[in-house]
């Protein structure tokens, strides 16, 4: 996709058939997930704003496939697909889109702020351009800690606009920081168009400015975005620096749930469910090289289906908090700690 | 007791907590090839190498990258340079730090501290004097904290730098060169509690940072006129010490509160509320507020000093709370 041929060696190829396997799973997890929040939305069952990742699955998927555990990631408002691939419960996840006490946050975050820190996952971001120097500080951490744990940050065509984008990745190249800078550029911020609002022709040209590498792949093959993934991931792990990597995608659904999307025609995205979805191509591919077959692959949406089900009885089951819990969490402390001070 | 620097006790204070514990570490800008601003990094570069870093004119990576950092076992100290940069970092302070652990459902523990020089010095103007404790106080999450003298300098600090949560940690520019009694060795003060620097019985003057000293100033020429005032040296601006304030308040009857930064909106008006709703039948006068006019930091010498608070103007508030004539 991009214009000059790409340095990633084709590793792809070389993985096993359930690590292959294991992608697509992924892919369909997060994308029956956001099926179900969508019309969860829509029933009044799920509130406050709700941003989907449906068609931009092979990026999160592709991207995580290559990060241990103790790697780190910021993500975006756009968070679910990211927290799922880095291996965040959907059960925990779709508490909390219910406000539930069982809920990632206990019911204090929502949508726009899913975190675990247990793997990683430092959380979702209700700024756009929030999470760079987050992922920074992630990244100066493991060179402080002299761990070899990598950072990645999760960020939009939009917030590549932001102030926050040009200290991060200033900062992250002339300390040589361990952090992967993933563009999704799925072609609108909010209702503007990338083609209006970025001044460069690629996200990734950015890059140069900052003395780093830049690379554009089509975010909607899992298998391009896997192989420059694991060369860029590679290269910030062996201590050699940050790097930006531009995956070009496009988001199918709305900006938000009930977003009404006057900023471009049906046509536009009819075009691209038909001929670019990832999981359709993904799933081609592996059927092509008869890795799978169709029971194989209506096998992971039944599982999906069952797991998200679970999640939605799981959160409907939970409790709400109690109304007094809402002045817990704010400090490491409880106000019986510091009996003399006010909150 | 042995007398330093107020500088030189922020400097022992990061010292000490980077010898006790390798996860603690500090940058910001010119702290490295300078020393800092006002010398208060001066020889940390040889003992802890990368640990103490020069960053780029970034305050929105310096502040944003602090929080990444504790959230991932580090302890994080980030220099501000001047606390009126504050507002470059603005969102990173207010909307990721200060609610990071809350929306999160208390997942992580976030020990940083931000080191942010402030205050008139010099005739620096609008963009390097101000008092900013007034911006931050309104956000749920931020403790802020501000030493008076050497040795509370060194004592928070150190008690800022272990403590989970974030802290602000206001140092006045003025306060740098003074010399004071520091205790040796191992030296913390407790956040969240004030200390009465002055004992009295007439009237109460809450105070904090420079103030404290032109509070002393104040208190010692009126003890010559037969008015004895009691200083409360908050230290922790919030959460703030109510107990201590109160406990003063119903037995003088009578407060002041004073601080550099503007009247409008500061701190003073949280501590009169709280005055007023816990204390309000044990007061024989209204609270009376010192601090600046509502005008940003001006430049000229004679245009500065009018626009801040000086040592007549906390004079005359404790000559009106007492009812009498200035």
């Amino acid at each position: 996709m991009s214009e000059t041929k790409n340095p990633f060696p084709d590793l792809f190829d070389s993985l096993s058939v359930e690590e292959k396997m294991k992608m697509l799973e992924t892919m369909i997890r997060i994308r029956t997930f956001e099926t179900h929040v969508e019309e969860l939305f829509m029933n009044k069952k799920i509130f406050g704003f709700v941003h989907l990742y449906i068609g931009e699955e092979a990026i999160a998927t592709g991207v995580m496939a290559n990060l241990r555990v103790d790697d780190y990631i910021t993500s975006t408002h756009r968070g679910h697909g990211h927290a799922i691939a880095k291996g965040a419960n959907t059960s925990r996840m779709m508490a909390e889109l219910f406000g539930r006490k069982t809920g990632y946050c206990k019911g204090k975050g929502g949508s726009m702020h899913i975190a675990d820190f247990s793997i990683g996952m430092l959380g979702a971001n209700g700024v756009v351009g929030g999470g760079f120097n987050i992922a920074v500080g992630a990244a100066l951490s493991s060179q402080i800690k002299k761990t070899d744990q990598v950072a990645v940050c999760f960020f939009g065509d939009g917030a590549s606009n932001r102030g926050t984008f040009h200290e991060a990745l200033n900062l992250a190249s002339i300390w040589k920081l361990p952090v992967l800078f993933v563009n999704e550029n799925n072609q609108y911020a909010s209702t503007t168009p990338v083609s209006y609002a970025v001044s460069a022709q690629h996200v990734a040209d950015r890059a140069k400015g900052y003395g780093i590498e830049g690379y554009t792949v089509d975010g909607n093959n899992v298998t391009e975005v896997y192989d420059a993934a694991n060369y860029l991931v590679g290269r910030a792990r062996e201590g050699k620096g940050p790097a930006l990597l531009e995956c070009l995608t496009y988001r199918v659904k709305g900006h938000f749930v009930g977003d009404p999307e006057r900023y471009r025609t049906r046509e536009e995205v009819k075009k691209m469910i038909d001929e670019r979805d990832p999981i359709k191509l993904y799933k081609n591919k592996l059927l092509e090289e008869g890795l799978t077959n169709e029971a194989g692959i209506a096998k992971l949406y039944d599982q999906a289906e069952l797991e998200i089900q679970a999640a939605i009885d799981f959160a409907e089951a939970s409790p709400f908090p109690d109304p007094q819990e809402a002045l817990d969490d704010l400090f490491s402390f409880s106000p019986m700690e510091f009996p003399e001070v006010q909150q | 007791m042995r007398t330093i620097s107020f500088s030189e006790a922020t400097l022992e204070a990061m010292r000490e907590e980077m010898r006790r514990d390798p996860t603690v570490f500090v940058y910001g800008e010119d702290i490295v090839r300078q020393g800092g601003i006002f010398g208060q990094f001066k020889g940390l570069p040889d003992e802890f190498g990368d640990r103490i870093r020069d960053t780029p004119i970034s305050e929105t990576a310096i502040v944003g990258a602090a929080l990444g950092a504790a959230l991932t076992g580090t302890r994080p100290v980030a220099d501000m340079h001047f606390a009126d940069f504050i507002g470059v970092a603005f969102d990173e302070l207010a909307n990721q730090i200060a609610k990071n652990r809350y929306m999160f459902g208390g997942q992580a523990n976030i020990p940083l501290v931000i080191r942010a020089p402030d205050g008139i010095n010099n005739q620096a103007a609008a963009q390097h004097s101000q008092s900013v404790e007034g911006w931050i106080q309104n956000i749920p999450g931020l403790i802020i904290v501000t030493p008076s003298s050497p040795a509370t300098a060194k004592g928070l600090l150190k008690s800022a730098i272990r403590q989970n949560d974030p802290v602000i940690y206001f140092e006045h520019k003025v306060l740098y060169p003074q010399k004071g009694p520091v205790p040796d060795g191992e030296y913390l003060t407790p956040l969240g509690k004030a200390e009465i620097r002055r004992p009295g019985k007439d009237v109460t003057i809450v105070a904090y940072s420079i103030m404290v000293q032109k509070c002393e100033e104040v208190a010692k020429q009126l003890e010559t006129e037969g008015i004895d005032v009691e200083i409360i040296d908050l230290l922790t601006l919030k959460p703030f010490d109510r107990k201590t304030i109160l406990e003063s308040v119903k037995k003088t009857h009578r407060c002041v509160i004073a601080h550099e930064a503007v009247v409008i909106g500061g701190l003073g008006a949280e501590i009169a509320a709280t005055i007023q709703s816990e204390a309000f039948y044990w007061l024989d006068a209204p609270i009376e507020r010192v601090g600046a006019k509502n005008i940003p930091v001006p430049f000229s010498p004679v245009l500065e000093k009018y626009m801040a608070a000086q040592k007549e103007d906390i004079m005359h508030a404790v000559y009106r709370v007492l009812h009498k004539e200035g």
